[in-house]
């Protein structure tokens, strides 16, 4: 369904520790070039933000180019540009958006910007074409924890049904791979630790039973730090594959059945997670296990494209544009929390 | 040929289109550049949102196309981290899309290049520090460096020099106390004697985008490919390296970065 004439459309994401760039035609993308600042960030055990920002600078400009180069394409022949306004670390996007205006500038190219979430959820219209309106969206990641209905993305604003009141899941777990002496970031390590152990660990599901669409990761943190503790307080060895795995259930456990409990409240059939934990295991077989019986369609980006890039920028811009929504002023600020 | 410059240092945002050609007049302390149209607001927050619509508005008063361009000249700092890097990308991703070369040019020359004899140049670092510089004649003699007002002071003094100018000066009136004042003029910038910008209230001055062009001119006139754009940050980023976690009972979030709890740096 690709068109050469539909407009190609630069995506730039800076909303966090990746600097990513991509280009989208027409629902296809062309190219998707990322540079990433988390080998930067592992020895504080969590994203800083200056170190973060400094990082966009440097990484800005030669992503960019390595996109269009990837994509055999030129600076002119970008038709618009869409960019991260947020939400996220207010100086890393600040890089990502005044890098925007310039290109838009100096192209003479309309500049649309875009809700990092929403974006999220528009990366896999890149796989699995045109979403359905509306479905649910699951986004776990190390910033957000959220749950969303979304209407039509190019035209209307996604609707945050529920989100993390602490912790994102993707900080739970660094904080639990911190506690059991696993590098950051948490998830990969965690997920192959939990693939030896046995789930049998009763650590809390909190807000599980609540009837609203938010979640609390801060107390199972807790919960999984104080059982590590005893155990070595008493002298015993720490069963690290059993933790990990039971860990990783409880989360799996809340967010799947919250996604599921969403679906069903809003007569939705179709759920799409992203953001960096939709890459976790037992997540994705769990959550393909309740939406099968619940009969609802499940939809996962690659990996690839379930963390922070700029193919998920490129792509809710391309949305918009081809919708003839209007594009954003030069004016565009960069906010922090932006507003769904 | 054109030159867009601009500058995000300090709490001016600052821009200027010139028309770069052989010296027009032979004038003390003028220059080859020619200023077509300059824009510049006072907004130590909103760097972000004015900067883009400022150059649209400097090249659409100068009826000048954006490929039009033949050079841009950005300021690196040193400066507060945040805006400087705004200038920054803006200038890289501009030239780049237009495949034109982007010339780095320490901030405070912006400052520093209209002044005559002895002059240290100080602006504001945040954190009770300045940013500043030595000139001799409009030169800078040495690096830039950031320190303590007072510590900057007897630094200067130490060198001989009577005289400071620019928006850390009036940050710190004591510690620069036993100094003159480089008045600025308000208006027009890069004339002769004229060191940068001045402020609404003339109490505050900024770099001069045109200063910051005449110190590249040489390099773009000859079309010498510049370097790659370093800003001059000065400073580490803040960020400690996490502790061994510590005991739940004492407390959950011992060391740990967490882009929530780690809070802006000087930027
Ligand atoms: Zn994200």
């Amino acid at each position: 369904m690709t068109s050469r004439d539909s407009p190609l459309v630069l995506g730039i994401e800076t909303s966090c520790d990746e600097t990513g760039v991509g280009l989208v035609r027409g629902g296809v993308l062309l190219a998707d070039a990322l540079a990433s600042s988390v080998d930067e960030h592992a020895r504080y055990g969590g994203v800083v933000p200056e170190i973060a920002a400094r990082a966009h600078l440097e990484a800005m400009v030669p992503t960019i180019e390595r996109a269009l180069g990837q994509a055999g394409l030129r600076h002119r022949d970008v038709d618009a540009v869409a960019v991260t306004a947020g939400p996220g670390l207010a100086g890393a996007l600040l890089v990502g958006v005044a890098a925007a205006k310039a290109y838009a500038l100096a192209l003479g190219v309309p500049l649309h910007g875009v809700h990092h979430l929403a974006a999220h959820v528009a990366v896999d219209t890149l796989e699995h074409g045109p979403l359905p309106r509306p479905s649910v969206a699951l986004l776990v990641s190390g910033g957000h924890s959220s749950l969303l209905l979304v209407p039509d993305l190019a035209t209307e604003p996604v609707v945050p049904l529920g989100a993390t009141v602490d912790d994102a899941a993707g900080e739970a777990y660094d904080k639990v791979a911190r506690l059991l002496g696993m590098p950051f970031p948490g998830g990969p390590p965690i997920d192959a630790a939990a693939r030896a152990g046995r789930a049998d660990i009763p650590f809390p599901r909190a807000k599980a039973g609540d009837g609203t669409f938010d979640f609390s990761f801060s107390g199972l943190k807790t919960a999984v730090a104080r059982w590590v503790e005893a155990r070595r307080r008493s002298g015993e060895p720490v069963p690290v594959a059993d933790v990990a795995a039971s860990f990783q259930e409880a989360v799996a456990d809340v967010l799947t059945a919250k996604a599921v409990a969403a679906c069903r409240a809003h007569g939705v059939d179709t759920l799409v997670i992203g953001g960096g934990v939709a890459a976790n295991s037992r997540l994705r077989a769990l959550a393909a296990l309740r939406c099968e019986a619940a009969g609802i369609t499940l939809r996962v980006p690659r990996p690839g494209l379930c963390t922070d890039n700029g193919a998920m920028v490129a792509a809710l811009g391309s949305l918009r544009v081809e919708a003839g929504v209007a594009p954003s002023s030069l004016e565009l600020a960069a906010t922090s929390a932006l507003a769904l | 040929m054109l030159v867009l410059a601009l500058d995000t240092s300090t709490a001016a945002c600052t821009v200027a289109l010139v028309e770069l050609g052989a010296p027009a007049s032979a004038a003390v302390g003028s220059g080859p550049e020619r200023v077509l149209a300059e824009r510049s607001a006072w907004d130590a927050r909103r760097h972000g949102e004015l900067l883009a619509p400022m150059m649209s508005a400097v090249l659409t008063e100068a009826g000048v196309r954006p490929p039009d361009v033949a050079a841009v000249v950005v300021g690196v700092g040193p400066g507060p981290f945040t805006s400087l890097r705004v200038g920054m990308v803006t200038g890289s991703a501009f030239a780049a899309a237009l495949g034109i070369p982007a010339h780095g040019v320490c901030s405070l020359d912006g400052i520093g290049l209209g002044t005559a004899g002895p002059v240290g140049v100080v602006t504001d670092a945040r954190r009770r520090e300045v940013f500043w510089a030595r000139y001799q004649d409009g030169t800078r003699q040495g690096e830039p460096a950031v320190g303590a007002p007072a510590a900057v002071a007897a630094d200067l003094l130490a060198a001989g020099v009577r005289r400071v100018v620019g928006p850390g000066v009036a940050l710190y009136p004591e510690a620069f106390a036993s100094f003159e004042p480089v008045t600025p003029l308000v208006g027009e910038s890069g004339q002769p004697g004229q060191p940068g910008h001045a402020g609404p209230a003339g109490e505050s001055i900024c770099p001069a985008p045109p200063l910051l062009v005449r110190v590249a001119a040489a390099a773009i006139l000859d079309g010498r490919a510049p370097g790659p754009l370093v800003p001059l940050y000065l400073r580490r980023p803040d960020a400690a390296e996490p502790r061994p976690p510590k005991s739940v009972t004492a407390a959950t979030e011992a060391g740990a970065v967490a882009p929530a709890a780690a809070g802006a740096t000087a930027g």
